[in-house]
């Protein structure tokens, strides 16, 4: 297929995939391919992603679709099931033979088809040792083309094939006989240090070969397939548009990692919301000073700003169970804000409500914080079983008073409130204090006000409820708060 | 207008680099081929201390041109980053013959480039000979202030109100540096080819050592890079950058040590880590057994 026509195929995938790429970033990309040649792989791939990928976090979804669409074509990936016997064959060839035992010592007969999956981790293992790393990649194949019981046209994620690769190649317990292995064969006793860095090392080893059995597995999946229905169910959401309620552990680390920009352009904007508008007494010194430039007359009247006042914050979130993924976001978020805000004062409620600025102010380690809010705070008042009427009640009562002019509150949460009294006079209350009030609810906008959701009896209080299922929706709202 | 192109191809780029003592790899050496080839400037985006910056120099080094560096910061605005009017000059102008020149002639006068002050991207554009831009630290620019620099990423010109537009006399190899505290317009992003520099994987960051570090060993080099590669690892509130690697090797190399134990490892750490939970934190993990 011609380089323009693939092109256009992967441009296409790549914006099915969320990634914003404009008309003159296409331009881009194909005078780009004009300077590189196709058959430099990493060169083209680079060439692309400059100008293409202008977001990092958008680079992962971006190298799988190129590898769909790019690397797996040419002659030397086409898929041969007898294997061509290049060299590097033999000699993996004759390898197995030594792990079979000199005693056969024939080398015929299918050589690699004949080991046991036992043999086969044995060969791994010394791979793995000596950090080989083409020994690697033909054992990965290998291992692919023999575990895996991969079927033409059968309706399978890859991510089957990847389980049962690994669990015939026991890669878990793979570690541990490394370093076993190692210990032996070290001379004298390895100090802690050098046994970590050991560790490290097989780690990313093992890692590399994962990727490598992945890698495998797609390129057969896409010669059964082709690129573009492969590239279909490949498709990730980016980290922006992963769901808190259902974020993976990869993904809350990625997700973890963008709010700290998130929270500060929130700080950003509260703050500045008060610098504009308003212009103070006329500054004298100043007018004086740059009326110099214009030869004395003061062309220029300079004004004096007031100072914007920091920002107060209080956060108020539910931790029940049925926003249990969210909660856990929700803290994270409470965490990275109190770091930006001179005053964040968080609270978390289910039935009951708790004060929990001081586990996340006495230490600077996010999971030792959330774990003591999870297990000290007081949040339980009868069941365990979100009463939001009973939490704002009594946060009003307790804390009410603190709230003034300059504070903003955020409310976040699902409001399903388990048909108890909503008691939404307390959020009232608190916009007729507070400078502003937010809602943030992470259920989709669909299922608001069904069941025992009653976010529009308490929305109808606030300055607006907002839909906040995922790092897009939140980012928007901190955008569109000035 | 067009120059003939500055490299050959991507290796060709990356020896050069690596003359000047800079390590790139494959992406890095493909973007600024790139760059030079597509008339383009390089977005740079990555962690701290991972040699952005240096980037630029060492291209700037490699092919002889003059490095012109904006340094951005709050507040930034065009009188310090495009050009300003030298006010002092126009009034001594004004009033240095009052009598003779008609309202008109005047105004034509102290109007033209006698009286420009130019800064870093005017002077960019109007040098002769070749040049280097770097744009430091875009980020910390608001996004008002971005807009600047729209109109010479894309078309290599100026426009002063007064005085017409000026072009380029030749397209510099511009660079700009972002430490990502925040999201760059897309505007700006789809002027730019985009360059990740992360930090460089175990081999390269033991080059890197080697090179910098006269006189350090290849055992020692590899223990260094192999111990950092685990520090960054861990969930820290700063991982070490490349200049904190090279600054932990030369403080070894100084104490005169060939390879590195529990023992000293922790007591350099603090080369290596600046925040003491950090610090704490790695060399609780480093001595762990398992």
């Amino acid at each position: 297929m011609p380089v323009l026509d693939l092109m256009s195929g992967f441009i296409v995938e790549l914006r099915s995939a969320g990634l914003p790429v404009s008309l003159t970033e296409n331009l881009d990309a194909m005078e780009a391919v004009k300077v590189i040649p196709i058959e430099d792989r990493d060169a083209f791939k680079y060439a692309l992603g400059a100008t293409l990928v202008k977001n990092n976090a958008h680079w992962r979804v971006f190298e799988t679709i190129f590898e769909v669409y790019f690397s797996l074509r040419g002659p030397e990936y086409e898929i041969n099931a007898e294997g061509k016997p290049d060299d590097f064959w033999r000699e993996m060839q004759e390898q197995a033979d030594q792990v079979k035992g000199q005693g056969e010592g024939k080398g015929s007969g299918g050589g690699m088809d004949s080991l046991t999956p036992e043999e086969i981790a044995a060969m791994l293992m010394r791979a793995l040792m000596s950090g080989d790393q083409a020994m690697m990649r033909a054992l990965a194949k290998q291992s692919v083309q023999r575990f895996a019981g991969m079927e033409p046209g059968r309706p399978v994620g890859g991510t089957y094939y990847l389980y049962r690769t690994l669990r015939n190649l026991d890669l878990d317990n793979m570690l541990q006989k490394l370093m076993d292995a190692n210990r032996e064969m070290s001379k004298q006793e390895l100090s802690s240090l050098e046994e970590r860095l050991e560790k490290d090392e097989f780690e990313s080893r093992i890692e590399q070969f994962k990727q490598e059995v992945e890698s495998e597995i797609r390129r057969r999946l896409v010669a059964d397939r082709g690129a573009e229905a492969m590239a279909k169910t490949l498709r990730k959401p980016l980290p922006e548009d992963v769901e808190f309620m259902h974020a993976s552990r990869d993904e809350m680390q990625s997700l973890k990692k963008a709010l700290y920009p998130l929270t500060r352009k929130l700080a950003a904007r509260l703050a500045r919301k008060r610098r504009h508008g308003r212009k103070g007494p006329l500054d004298f010194r100043n007018t004086v000073r740059h009326s110099l430039s214009y030869g004395g007359v003061p062309a220029d009247p300079k004004f004096r700003y007031p100072r914007p006042a920091k920002p107060e914050l209080m956060v108020v979130a539910d931790i029940s169970g049925s926003v249990a993924a969210f909660a856990r976001f929700t803290l994270m978020f409470v965490y990275a804000i109190q770091h930006q805000f001179s005053k964040v004062r968080s609270f978390v409620f289910i039935d009951g409500i708790d004060e929990v600025t001081k586990y996340f102010k006495a230490t600077e380690d996010i999971g030792e914080a959330i774990n003591k809010v999870n297990t000290e705070a007081d949040v339980v008042w009868v069941d365990g079983h979100s009463d939001y009427g009973h939490a704002f009640e009594v946060f009003f009562e307790r804390y009410g008073k603190d709230i003034n002019s300059k504070t903003t509150i955020l409310l976040l949460g699902d409001a399903r409130n388990n048909y108890h009294a909503a008691q939404s006079w307390v959020v009232k209350e608190m916009r007729k204090r507070a400078r502003h009030v937010y809602w943030l609810n992470p259920e989709p906008k669909s299922y608001w006000n069904t069941g025992d959701s009653i976010v529009g009896e308490y929305g109808a209080h606030t300055d607006g409820v907002f839909e906040c299922r995922n790092l897009r929706q939140l980012e928007g709202f901190v955008e569109n708060l000035a | 207008m067009r120059v003939k192109p500055r490299f050959k191809d991507v290796a060709s780029v990356r020896s050069g680099l690596k003359k000047e003592n800079y390590l790139a790899d494959d992406g890095i050496a493909g973007v600024v081929y790139l760059a030079d080839r597509l008339g383009k400037p390089v977005l740079i985006e990555g962690p701290a201390g991972t040699g952005k910056t240096q980037l630029a120099k060492s291209v700037a080094d490699m092919t002889g041109a003059r490095l012109i560096r904006l340094q951005c910061y709050e507040g930034l605005d065009e009188s310090k980053a495009l050009y300003e009017w030298n006010y002092k000059k126009q009034l001594l102008r004004i009033q240095a013959d009052k009598t003779s020149d008609s309202w008109s002639e005047v105004h034509d006068d102290i109007f033209s480039e006698e009286f420009l002050l130019t800064r870093p991207l005017l002077e960019a554009i109007t040098s002769e000979e070749p040049v280097v831009l770097l744009i430091d630290e875009v980020d910390r620019v608001e996004v008002e202030t971005e807009a600047l620099l729209l109109e010479i990423l894309s078309e290599y010109q100026v426009s002063i109100p007064e005085l017409g537009t000026i072009t380029a006399k030749q397209i510099p190899l511009v660079f700009l540096t972002s430490n990502n505290t925040r999201e760059l317009s897309e505007a700006l992003k789809r002027r730019c080819l985009y360059l990740h520099v992360d930090y460089p994987d175990l081999e390269r960051e033991k080059e890197i050592v080697l090179n910098k570090v006269p006189d350090i060993s290849e055992n020692l080099a590899d223990q260094i890079a192999r111990i950092v590669r685990s520090i960054r690892q861990l969930d820290l509130k700063k991982a070490p950058s490349v200049s904190e690697t090279l600054d932990w090797a030369r403080t070894l190399m100084l104490l005169g040590i060939e390879t590195i134990d529990e023992k000293e490892a922790k007591e350099t750490l603090h080369i290596l880590l600046k925040y003491q939970t950090d610090i704490a934190k790695a060399a609780k993990e480093l001595s762990v057994t398992k």
